[in-house]
């Protein structure tokens, strides 16, 4: 294992020809040529998807388990389509925590699961750093799909790919995102790959939601919303998760979708063509009004959803080559 | 027994401020003479003579805060797997925190602890009691009978004793039996759920934080009550700058306050968690680059007044899970001397300063005529070469739990004897090898 905080051995080769690692548990990290490279394979597969015959064979064979410790309706569906149209074989296994005993079994599951030899395991897990330490004990790829605040590596690759798509780079825009960021793997590992990739990176929420530090991570923080999109190409919604308030981190809904909300008011602060995202499922009437939200010249949630299966097929894939190849380091 | 010449060593004895080549004579385990003279002196027939070939000798070190896990989880830990490893790392007075199963809040359980460790033998252990019933931070446990059946302090031991009603009570009727509350700093509201000091690392590492000021806002809250009653207080692992700082004032002031620190507070800072490494998951959490070097700062002027190894042994369980599921602690009283004496290689401290803190300054807190190398007292001694370079391997440990953040780091000073009441508890040069394994955090 690398640092997390400065991760990449010296001798992983970052030239934009491979992706120098065999798992994906986070883009903290990662190299500009590394996404770049991540990019480009997920855009080759786009065509494929829209193309009546979506079945490819480079996964004949292998095996590939979804381990879910928390519910997922459209990551997992995104990851099993993914696999499937590779041709490989997928597993779905839904591990519900509270009827584990946490932790110990975590270990014991990948254990079990090692032994079957499985070539890939795309995991999510509620609790912060439960995918690396399954990293650790697998001798399969590893692939992060959300653990507890900390990343949701492929989150923040579609939603590139997303972005370059429409726009055609991602350098020197400016993006917005406003929310739960305090409790958000998807805005930590957005801040990271759009930082990496030369945008400029904003966080607004109110104090309460965003986490200590957060200003070291290299993005400009506002409170108040309408100065936040000032000038913003992309606004990037985040669920408030409310099933993670633990606490009173808001005093009520109606008050925060009075300040936080994103509705045509608030919109009009960013540029008039600047586009919104959201990573999904939506409280309408939460934190995005449904006018907005539907507004098809400007939402680009439902291309998410599109992009996802293909950065997906395309992690699926360079991770599963990158297994026998001696150079792919442990991420 | 015989009597035993410990000559050709360097003396060290912090409180006559000894630091001197010499020897040490022990009759009956009592220190019979100390000094240059002994050489000549003592000479006889029936003197078991140890030829120390320069090493350190010093009073056996004094450990103010460890945790055994006997009664109720021997598993992790045995009160004999305690004294085994306290031994080995040089200490010979342990004073234990009452947070076994069942808790010694009663004098029952106390004494019967007592004993348990009393047919080991091999060191001193001074269980605390409990502050509170049950460590339930509520009702006062029975601090007298508990004083007087041998009780050195009382503590909530892990918990801190949140209710300021609960800590003023403790503070005024404890200090009718002369006997410390210890408490364990940190605002319970603020830690909920946090396993990390808030801030840059845990937001990276989407850890839930606690503010360091968690830690300074309970000692002041406590400082407030001890002006208002005069009570005896002591803070435990202190880890922040500022929580020192309060502490140092209060001294200042005259108040009766004393703190400890554990080696991870001055050794390693919040760095030590990425790739979510449960072994330095500590409660205190490991803070920033400023506190450590505070904590270090705070140890060599003495306003830290002793350094413990915080020695909490857990198991695999408890630490092979998600970081925020793992159990906190480390185990230290193997490691407590190669790296208290970092701040000396380091040119924080002199030797005989960081001795202080490992020996007499601790015994005088709870109260205990240990901790140094008068003429009359037991002897209780620790031979070491603070030098020589080790490379910490936890598989080695005595301990039954394996739980350090050190394990595989290299370090300086070794422990080759230890003397407790005159007689050798531990001998490096007469043990058997022990199976070395390679570091499981290579």
């Amino acid at each position: 294992m690398t640092s997390a905080i400065s991760p990449g051995p010296a001798t992983a080769l970052s030239d934009g020809t491979r992706y120098p690692y065999r798992h994906l548990l986070g883009i903290e990290g990662l190299s500009r040529p590394d996404i770049d490279f991540l990019l480009d394979r997920a855009d080759g597969f786009v065509e494929q998807n829209r193309q009546a015959d979506k079945k490819a064979s480079t996964l004949r064979g292998r095996t590939l388990i979804n381990l879910f410790f928390e519910n997922s309706t459209r990551t997992r569906t995104s990851f099993e389509l993914a696999g499937k149209r590779l041709g490989g074989d997928v597993i779905n296994m839904s591990v519900s925590t509270s009827s584990i005993k946490k932790g110990e079994t975590l270990i014991d599951t990948a254990m079990t699961l090692n032994a079957m030899h499985p070539d890939a395991l795309v995991v999510r897990h509620s609790e912060s750093g439960a995918v690396h330490l399954l990293a650790e004990k697998v001798n399969c790829s590893v692939i992060n799909a959300g653990d507890g605040s900390h990343e949701h590596p492929t989150q923040a690759l579609l939603d590139a790919l997303t972005i370059r798509r429409r726009l055609g780079r991602l350098e020197g825009l400016v993006v917005a995102i406003c929310g739960d960021v305090a409790h958000s793997r998807v805005a930590r590992s957005n801040i990271h790959l759009l930082s990496i990739m030369g945008a400029r990176v904003r966080v607004v929420a109110p104090p309460t939601l965003l986490p200590s530090g957060i200003d070291r991570m290299g993005v400009e923080v506002h409170h108040d919303m309408e100065r936040g999109l000032d000038g913003c190409d992309i606004v990037m919604m985040l669920r408030l998760q409310t099933e993670r308030m633990k606490g009173s981190y808001v005093p009520s809904i109606r008050e925060y979708f009075r300040y936080y909300g994103l509705d045509d008011e608030k919109l009009k602060a960013a540029k008039p063509d600047a586009l919104i995202m959201h990573p999904g499922p939506m409280n309408r009437g939460v934190e995005i009004d449904s006018v907005v939200a539907d507004d098809i010249s400007r939402s680009l949630i439902r291309e998410q959803v599109e992009m996802g299966v293909a950065v997906r097929m395309a992690v699926l894939e360079i991770l599963v080559t990158n297994q026998t190849e001696p150079w792919a380091k442990n991420q | 027994m015989r009597p035993t010449l410990y000559k050709n060593a360097r003396l060290l004895d912090p409180a006559s401020r000894l630091d001197a080549r010499g020897g040490v004579l022990v009759r009956d385990g009592r220190i019979a003479e100390v000094g240059p003279q002994v050489f000549v002196d003592a000479i006889q027939d029936d003197v078991e003579v140890v030829d120390c070939g320069g090493r350190c000798l010093a009073p056996g070190l004094v450990d103010m805060r460890a945790q055994t896990r006997e009664p109720g989880e021997e598993h992790m830990e045995t009160l004999a797997s305690l004294q085994a490893a306290a031994v080995a790392g040089g200490v010979t007075t342990l004073a234990t925190l009452p947070n076994t199963t069942p808790v010694i809040d009663d004098v029952s359980i106390l004494e019967f602890v007592e004993r348990l460790a009393q047919e080991v033998g091999l060191i001193n252990i001074h269980p605390y009691a409990a502050a509170t019933k049950g460590m339930r931070g509520q009702e006062m446990s029975e601090v007298g009978l508990l004083a007087a059946s041998g009780a050195v302090g009382f503590t909530d031991g892990t918990k801190a004793i949140a209710d300021a009603v609960v800590m003023r009570r403790l503070l005024s009727y404890a200090t009718m039996f002369g006997r410390p509350v210890i408490q364990h700093p940190e605002e319970p509201s603020l830690a909920r759920e946090g396993c990390a000091t808030e801030g840059e690392t845990a937001t990276r590492l989407g850890l839930p934080g606690i503010p360091a000021c968690a830690e300074v806002m309970m000692v002041e809250r406590d400082l407030q009550l001890v002006r208002l009653t005069g009570g005896r207080y002591h803070a435990a692992h202190v880890s922040t700058g500022a929580a020192i700082e309060a502490i140092r004032k209060a001294k200042a002031e005259g108040l009766a306050v004393t703190c400890d620190t554990a080696p991870q507070y001055f050794a390693l800072n919040e760095g030590a968690i990425v790739d979510y490494r449960t072994f330095a998951l500590m409660s205190p959490p490991l803070r920033s680059e400023a506190d450590r070097q505070a904590v270090a700062a705070g140890v060599a002027d003495g306003t830290v007044d002793a350094i413990a190894s915080d020695h909490n042994p857990e198991d695999q369980d408890s630490k092979r899970v998600p970081f925020t599921q793992a159990v906190p602690g480390a185990v230290g009283l193997e490691t407590l001397l190669p790296i208290s004496l970092g701040l000396v290689h380091d040119g924080t401290m002199d030797l005989l300063d960081l001795l202080d803190r490992l020996t007499v300054r601790p015994a005088r807190i709870l109260g205990l005529e240990v901790g140094t190398l008068a003429v009359g007292g037991w002897a209780d001694l620790v031979l070491f070469e603070p030098d020589r370079a080790v490379r910490i391997d936890a598989h080695r440990f005595r301990s039954k739990s394996k739980n350090s953040p050190f394990d595989g780091k290299p370090a300086q000073g070794r422990v080759w004897r230890t003397v407790y009441r005159g007689r050798t508890v531990f001998d490096l040069e007469a043990e058997e090898p022990r199976p070395r394994r390679e570091p499981a955090h290579a």
